[in-house]
């Protein structure tokens, strides 16, 4: 990306004095990161933008926390569906850090097991499954023990 | 902390030996009053009455008093209760539950609600590992030991989850060798070939049921189960390749036994049931005090 398209980039989203930007989300997972986050339901300042060029991933969503800061364990669980996910820690218009996403050893709920016989495909219950690989990501399910492999994964 | 039963390797070679030891000693004298005063729950959300009626027999035979259903018709279920539902009220009133479910992870989330024991009697495709412990005393009585056993599966290596269960119990012990025997599309799944590769035990495949067998001590069988397969054609074209009959086992070792979680279908000729070295009936009457060890064990009253 040349440095003229990147400024432009910038300043398609407003700055933030305190917060997190996440950042290299793929478009289309723009609004179940926001729902895994549960960004839909605090009070906090929250802009995004979304359908901004990517080379790397076609189209790409960037949203900015005002006032927020998130625990590691809370942010990876976006991991499945925006593994390059970076973030950005503001402090005072300022990157003071800057934070990559991290597959967890297990995930609950977020995702459905692909076995259509699995108990929880038919009843109202959590998913909780054991991620078994994170480079091509495969998870143990809890209940039927099967696996679901990343062409499988579907969300909750 | 309660001990519940949802996949063999929920116990440890410990605890498999303390069941072989317990059904031993249950089979020399079967009716202790070890359950007095207990109720059971025996849930059977599928009708099987085999494993029901051996449960039962087993549970009976310890004294203790059984309530639930044989088939999901007469159950709550069947009036649209969830299964969540279900375990809570049934919880409420029994020491113990003992439950088969079509559908898979069915008993471990039973498990997790419940705040008694649950033992697995089979959810679908996925779990039956009281099945795997009364094989497994049945080879131990046949053969004196665990350890150092050529184990010859043969049939339905893909979906059978006996087959995948009693692998992974017979690995904890020493130096097993595997002969598995299917056709390509129901050949040992790759994880459970992994697994013996990472604990470095011998494995060999073969596609034609032969003299092969020759140096097997324990021949398992297993039924090609219909409702298994997505492709009616391809069950047609497997269903009768490896048939067991008498004259194949003139050149077995004289210590072997035929082992199968029954029913069969026709994969074990009638003319092999008078031979001595048929074992699957016997294997099925050693159900009960296997099931004996298992629930007392569980409950803590051995
Ligand atoms: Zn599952």
């Amino acid at each position: 990306m040349q440095d003229d398209q990147k400024k432009k980039l910038k300043l398609k989203v407003s700055a933030i004095k305190e917060g997190t930007v996440i950042d290299h989300i793929p478009a289309k997972n723009l609004f179940k990161v926001i729902s895994i986050l549960g960004l839909d339901s605090i009070e906090n300042q929250i802009t995004f933008g979304t359908n901004l060029e990517s080379h790397k991933l076609g189209a790409k969503a960037i949203i900015k926390v005002t006032d927020k800061f998130f625990e590691d364990d809370e942010i990876n669980k976006i991991a499945l569906i925006a593994p390059h996910a970076k973030l950005n820690i503001i402090r005072d218009y300022e990157v003071v850090e800057k934070k990559v996403v991290e597959i967890p050893d297990t995930i609950s709920g977020i995702v459905k097991c692909f076995n259509p016989k699995c108990i929880t495909n038919n009843e109202q219950i959590t998913t909780r499954f054991k991620v078994v690989a994170k480079d091509l990501i495969s998870l143990k399910c809890k209940y039927c023990e099967k696996i679901t492999n990343s062409n499988q994964i579907r969300m909750c | 902390m309660k001990k519940d039963l949802i996949s063999i390797t929920d116990f440890s070679k410990t605890e498999y030996l303390k069941i072989m030891k317990l059904a031993a000693e249950f089979e020399e004298n079967p009716n202790q009053d070890l359950l007095k005063g207990k109720v059971v729950a025996s849930l059977f959300f599928e009708p099987s009455t085999r494993t029901r009626l051996s449960f039962e027999t087993a549970i009976s035979r310890l004294g203790g008093r059984i309530i639930g259903f044989a088939d999901p018709d007469s159950s709550s279920a069947s009036k649209g209760e969830t299964l969540h539902d279900t375990i809570k009220m049934v919880s409420n009133y029994a020491d113990l539950i003992v439950m088969r479910h079509p559908l898979e992870g069915a008993a471990r989330y039973a498990a997790e609600i419940s705040p008694v024991p649950v033992i697995n009697a089979g959810d679908g495709a996925n779990q039956h590992p009281t099945q795997t412990l009364l094989d497994m005393y049945s080879i131990l009585k046949t053969q004196g030991t665990l350890d150092n056993l050529n184990i010859f599966m043969v049939g339905d290596l893909k979906y059978g989850r006996t087959v995948h269960s009693l692998l992974m119990a017979m690995s904890e012990f020493e130096n097993p060798i595997f002969n598995f025997i299917a056709p390509t599309v129901l050949e040992m799944p790759e994880e459970y070939k992994l697994l013996l590769r990472e604990k470095g035990i011998k494995y060999y495949e073969h596609k034609e049921f032969t003299d092969i067998i020759s140096a097997a001590d324990i021949i398992y069988m297993t039924r090609v189960q219909k409702e298994r397969f997505s492709d009616p054609i391809e069950y047609e074209q497997v269903k009768n390749v490896y048939i067991l009959r008498n004259a194949m086992l003139e050149k077995t070792k004289p210590n072997v036994k035929i082992l199968h979680p029954l029913p069969r279908v026709n994969e074990i000729h009638t003319d092999v049931d008078a031979n001595q070295k048929a074992y699957y009936f016997t294997q099925a009457r050693n159900g009960v005090f296997a099931r004996e060890a298992i629930i007392s064990h569980i409950m803590n009253v051995k």
